[in-house]
């Protein structure tokens, strides 16, 4: 049976379905019978659904304007293609 | 003002050819692409509004002059990200006034890896909370993360890179990816758990 400390170095590999079948089996036993490493899984597997979940706000109006702006001027000093 | 393609979706290795071949139109697509992922990671890394959007423009011109170097057989998304995570740093160690602020940085410490408390969330814990709300909370601690766990943290687990990718835009090792990573998010489970948690178990 693996140790807690254990199941937690593995627990991100886990979470990334990155570890041997041998090493999950061993980790699905001990998060089965550890009420505290299944909640630390499970809530840390949430984390991540959380900020995978976000989506990046659109860019400000003006920030865009600007950031364009400074695009065409580059590019009209240096064309595309030129560099 | 660049405006999109507006023909068939083309994919960034095609947009890049043409880039490449002097189309002023396929950059202009590509910025639009990624502009507002790439914001997101200034953000997130320099903590600082106004040097992220420097960062962002830095970003996306030093990509444009050095578009002839850019090897077409690697992801264009992975080398943007690169000149990001590069531009970035570079602000945040300008702000901090030192170049104490580096990747290289193990911080092999035990702090935030034992976790201290542990609370069911039920499901959906996120939803009690308003969208503006939310964004705070996870803003903030994101922001709360030391760099080099920040950093990993957003590509992997925002921007949705993989280990190898993540590895390859940072110039780490994917082990150091990988123990960066982990520590990253049982930081940020412990932050959220306070926000999150519907009641705690007995250890």
């Amino acid at each position: 049976m693996l140790t807690c400390s254990e199941v937690l170095a593995e627990l991100s590999n886990y979470l990334d379905n990155e570890v041997s079948a041998e090493l999950r089996q061993g980790l699905e036993e001990h998060l089965k019978d550890c009420p505290n490493c299944w909640v630390l899984f499970d809530t840390t597997r949430k984390t991540i659904q959380i900020f995978r979940g976000t989506e990046p706000y659109p860019l400000p109006e003006g920030l865009h304007d600007k950031l364009q702006e400074a695009l065409r001027k580059r590019m009209e000093q240096d064309p595309p293609g030129q560099n | 003002m660049i405006e999109p393609q507006s023909a068939r979706i083309l994919d960034d290795a095609e947009l890049v050819h043409q880039a490449k071949e002097g189309s002023v139109e396929a950059f202009g697509e590509l910025v639009n692409r990624h502009d507002r992922k790439i914001f997101r990671l200034t953000q997130h890394i320099t903590r600082n509004r106004e040097d992220a959007e420097d960062a962002l423009q830095e970003t996306f011109l030093k990509a444009y002059s050095r578009l002839s170097q850019f090897a077409e057989n690697s992801q264009f998304y992975t080398w943007l990200v690169r000149i990001a995570v590069n531009e970035s740093l570079m602000k945040l160690r300008k702000r901090k006034g030192d170049a104490s602020v580096s990747l290289d940085d193990p911080m092999e410490t035990e702090e935030g890896f034992v976790p201290r408390e542990i609370g069911d969330w039920g499901n959906n814990p996120e939803q009690q909370y308003a969208q503006q709300e939310l964004h705070e909370i996870l803003d903030r601690a994101v922001h709360s993360l030391p760099a080099p766990f920040r950093t990993v943290f957003i590509l992997r687990d925002m921007e949705q890179l993989s280990t190898e990718e993540t590895a390859e835009a940072l110039n780490l090792s994917v082990s150091a990816v990988k123990s960066r990573l982990l520590r990253a998010r049982l930081q940020l489970r412990e932050k959220l758990n306070r926000h999150f948690q519907r009641g705690k178990l007995s250890c």
